[in-house]
């Protein structure tokens, strides 16, 4: 998969400059959301059979965020590491919904 | 469609029913190897011979776009860099589930040319195969509503044209696609 420098931090032979490290730093500690967005297509009972299927939530939380995604156009679906929430992307791709991944905010 | 003791699920085809599924998934395997998932290739010949992966741009055909969408809006680069890592490995994935449904009609004895009239096909179906049935049912929606221009809440506008309307006719096709992947999710959820 991707490698994105702001995910790793490998060890450096080279000193830091303190300012960067603590770039780097936070960074690191923000994470990253996968966001699936409302299409005209795709059936309400699918979208949360594909949140069940593929995430193993609970089907009262699965419901929650496919309504999220029905009746507020987006829903955050999961919380990770860049590299997890390209693999949820890549997986939700997969079942034909409409997912983007970008910095939790 | 029912779930059996077996962890079967079995769904019965009218032989006209099966023949149309197997037309539809046919058409998704066709876009899918048609417009090829090639690398942009570089300016350095010898970098663009090592470069084994997939395409960095967009689709052009809106269908494809719509089953692989950008997965960074705000972030060119990094959108050009997912779809060349996924783009590749999906298309595959999304073939082989259109497959897996012409291959499960024509085992259960749909011929490659139907004549028969009254020909009922029952496919048995294990979960995994099931799932990609599933999945692909969701394709052929996908790409039957880009082409239609299916919008939401737009169910009125459908029934206003005239039933001799080709796009009604393959707005009926949509709908069905739906109830058969209905009664599927609920197959696989009980």
């Amino acid at each position: 998969m991707v490698c994105h420098d702001d995910d790793v931090s490998a060890p450096s032979p080279v000193e830091v400059e303190p300012d960067l490290l603590s770039d780097e730093t936070t960074q690191l500690a923000k994470p990253w959301v996968t966001i699936v967005w409302n299409d005209p297509v795709n059936l309400m009972s699918y979208v949360t059979f594909v949140f069940i299927k593929y995430f193993g939530y609970p089907e009262r939380k699965a419901e929650k965020l496919m309504r999220e995604v029905h009746e507020d156009g987006r829903s955050v679906v999961s919380t990770g590491t860049r590299e997890e929430m390209e693999r949820d992307v890549q997986a939700m791709h997969e079942y034909g919904l409409w997912a983007t991944l970008e910095k939790a905010s | 469609m029912r779930h059996r003791r077996s962890g079967l699920v079995i769904a019965n085809f009218t032989g006209f029913e099966a023949d149309l599924l197997r037309s539809l998934a046919s058409q998704l395997v066709e876009l899918l190897r048609n417009e090829r998932a090639v690398p942009v290739t570089g300016t350095d010949p010898l970098e663009a011979m090592f470069d084994f992966s997939g395409p960095t741009t967009e689709p052009d055909d809106p269908v494809l776009l719509r089953l692989f969408p950008n997965a960074y809006p705000e972030d060119e680069e990094a959108a050009s860099e997912f779809r060349r890592f996924t783009e590749g490995g999906l298309r595959n994935g999304k073939a082989d589930a259109a497959g897996a449904i012409i291959d499960g009609l024509e085992e259960a004895g749909l011929p490659q040319q139907l004549e028969e009239e009254g020909l009922i096909i029952d496919v048995e179906l294990d979960e995994v195969t099931a799932l990609a049935w599933l999945r692909s049912f969701t394709d052929v929606r996908l790409a039957l509503a880009t082409r239609l221009g299916i919008e939401e809440d737009d169910e009125d506008y459908w029934l206003t044209l005239p039933e001799d309307d080709p796009r009604s006719q393959a707005h009926d096709i949509y709908e069905w696609v739906g109830y058969l992947q209905e009664t599927l999710v609920h197959a696989l959820s009980s």
